[in-house]
């Protein structure tokens, strides 16, 4: 061995590595050498955090049980009716963009000023607020401007999650995640299998009937699509007849929904309704 | 036998100094819960980094299912969702921990704001912090298109469209992370990459100087 216990070198390694052998004064003191009730970090205080942290993951899988993250249809560029929303944290911005000194020919002020400054401001915190003072109630510009800011956000967030909820209602919109699974509930009571929307959509059944051509003048398509697949808030009405029978059929297009479906009693006459509706309750999934 | 097992390993590696940082450093009175209850506003930054780690944990799950074309990613999220056993757990907690991390890190953040301790001499922690909300709010943009159904691709054409209003380097900005002219392929795969790469790898190293200046520095004191 090149450096024995009694090597006579200054630095003495461990074995031939250049690990030096311990020098014992240069070990951190442990928790006991602090002063009042300090606690070691393990296991002591870690086992105290992760008691804390088991009851707040069990409120969290009942949460995400109670609560399935939402899903709604496959993204569509073409559908123009879709009332677009991000994600709650980012309300404040989106709706901070929608004030005229903001927007239009002042936007760079909305994306770049205010945000530039609020943001900028709170990443160079502690450069701007140099006191010593840490007591928040001794600082009376920084706390201020905080809790200005505070509310200014959970207002903006507010009124933007309001406007959403008012415009939905004013298009008469169910947001796409409900809508699938109101639709999935349905068909679990129906005790049909759940609809799934990325499958292949069922074949059009007797597409050559002279009921396809009346939907097509009756501007059925113009919202149903002409391959009947759907679009927006339209329903696709391929398999229809898996859901409704031919009565109900032709309620819906005699009197409407109150999902946006327009009434058709004073466009067609009672026969043509039936005509459409006895074709559609022809198509179901199962069909040869 | 552990003890001969820590003697063994120390001797070779003389890892006493940093398990004396790592574990057996003093947690003080003034922060711990059980001697002050309200010393509960100090244990956000703790919360934050637990759910930050489900959110790892569960995304790595995720991707064992993901795809990230626009063909099968909305059918993959589908199937994820109500085919694969626990996959409707997994993508719900990542979906709903992505929320709460955000609440976590926002509590985290006013505590340190409001108790002062981002004065000297901590003023780099707290910008180290700040970097980590960012790329927090980076990770929740990029994964809010993943699941590519409609609410996804249209709250991204905003999003893209807001990028692009900056002046001079906006619309480099947007044809950047956007991949091309229109919300598409490209920008969904771009976005997969930010989310679960780019952003990840960069909190990672964040994190890791945030540990590392707050145990240089220790916990501020009372106040």
């Amino acid at each position: 061995m090149a450096h024995g216990h009694n090597s006579k070198e200054k630095v003495v390694y461990v074995g031939d590595s250049r690990i030096v052998k311990r020098n014992a004064s240069n070990i951190p003191a442990d928790y006991t050498a602090y002063p009042g009730k300090s606690e070691a970090f393990i296991p002591n205080f870690l086992l105290k955090e992760w008691m804390v942290g088991v009851v707040a993951l069990v409120g969290f899988l009942v949460l995400t049980i109670a609560h399935p993250a939402p899903l709604g249809f496959q993204a569509d560029p073409t559908n123009a009716a879709f009332i677009p929303m991000p994600d709650w944290y980012f309300l404040f911005m989106y709706q901070l963009l929608k004030y005229p000194y903001v927007s239009g020919d002042f936007v760079v002020l909305g994306t770049v000023g205010i945000p530039g400054l609020a943001f900028g401001a709170l990443l160079l915190a502690p450069f701007l607020d140099t006191g010593k003072e840490r007591r928040f109630y001794r600082r009376p510009i920084a706390t201020s401007l905080m809790l200005l800011s505070l509310i200014a956000c959970i207002y903006l967030t507010k009124v933007s999650w309001d406007h959403y909820q008012h415009q939905l209602e004013v298009t008469n919109t169910i947001p796409e995640h409900i809508l699938r699974e109101e639709q999935a509930r349905e068909a679990h009571e129906a005790g049909l299998p759940r609809p799934n929307p990325s499958a292949e959509p069922a074949p059009i059944v007797a597409a050559d009937d002279p009921a396809m051509d009346l939907m097509n003048t009756a501007t059925c398509l113009a919202c149903h699509a002409t391959d009947l697949t759907g679009q927006g808030n339209a329903p696709g009405l391929r398999g229809i007849g898996d859901k409704l029978s031919h009565e109900e059929i032709a309620e819906i297009i005699t009197n409407g929904t109150d999902n946006g479906m327009p009434a058709f009693a004073d466009r067609l006459s009672a026969e043509e309704i039936d005509q459409i509706a006895g074709w559609l309750a022809l198509q179901k999934t199962s069909a040869e | 036998m552990f003890k001969g097992i820590y003697n063994w390993i120390d001797e070779r590696l003389d890892i006493t100094p940093m398990w004396r940082d790592v574990a057996d450093h003093e947690v003080p009175e003034h922060v711990n819960p059980a001697h002050h209850f309200s010393a509960f506003v100090y244990c956000f930054g703790g919360l934050t980094f637990f759910i930050t780690v489900i959110q790892i944990l569960s995304g790595m799950f995720l991707t064992m299912y993901y795809v990230p074309d626009i063909i099968n990613a909305y059918a993959s999220v589908d199937y994820l969702q109500h085919k694969v056993a626990f996959g409707a757990i997994v993508r719900g907690m990542h979906h709903w921990g992505a929320s709460l991390v955000i609440v976590m890190m926002f509590l985290h953040t006013l505590r340190v704001f409001f108790t002062g301790s981002y004065k000297a001499p901590r003023e780099m922690n707290w910008v180290v912090g700040m970097l980590i909300f960012f790329i927090m709010l980076g990770l929740g943009l990029t994964g809010y298109l993943l699941p590519w159904d409609n609410k996804a691709y249209f709250a991204t054409k905003v999003t893209l469209s807001i990028a692009e209003s900056v002046p001079y380097i906006g619309p480099y900005i947007a044809t950047l992370i956007n991949g091309g002219e229109v919300v598409g392929a490209q920008t969904l795969t771009r976005f997969f990459a930010i989310h679960v790469f780019f952003l990840p790898g960069a909190l990672l190293a964040l994190l890791a100087a945030h540990f590392f200046m707050i145990r240089k520095q220790g916990i501020s004191g009372p106040l």
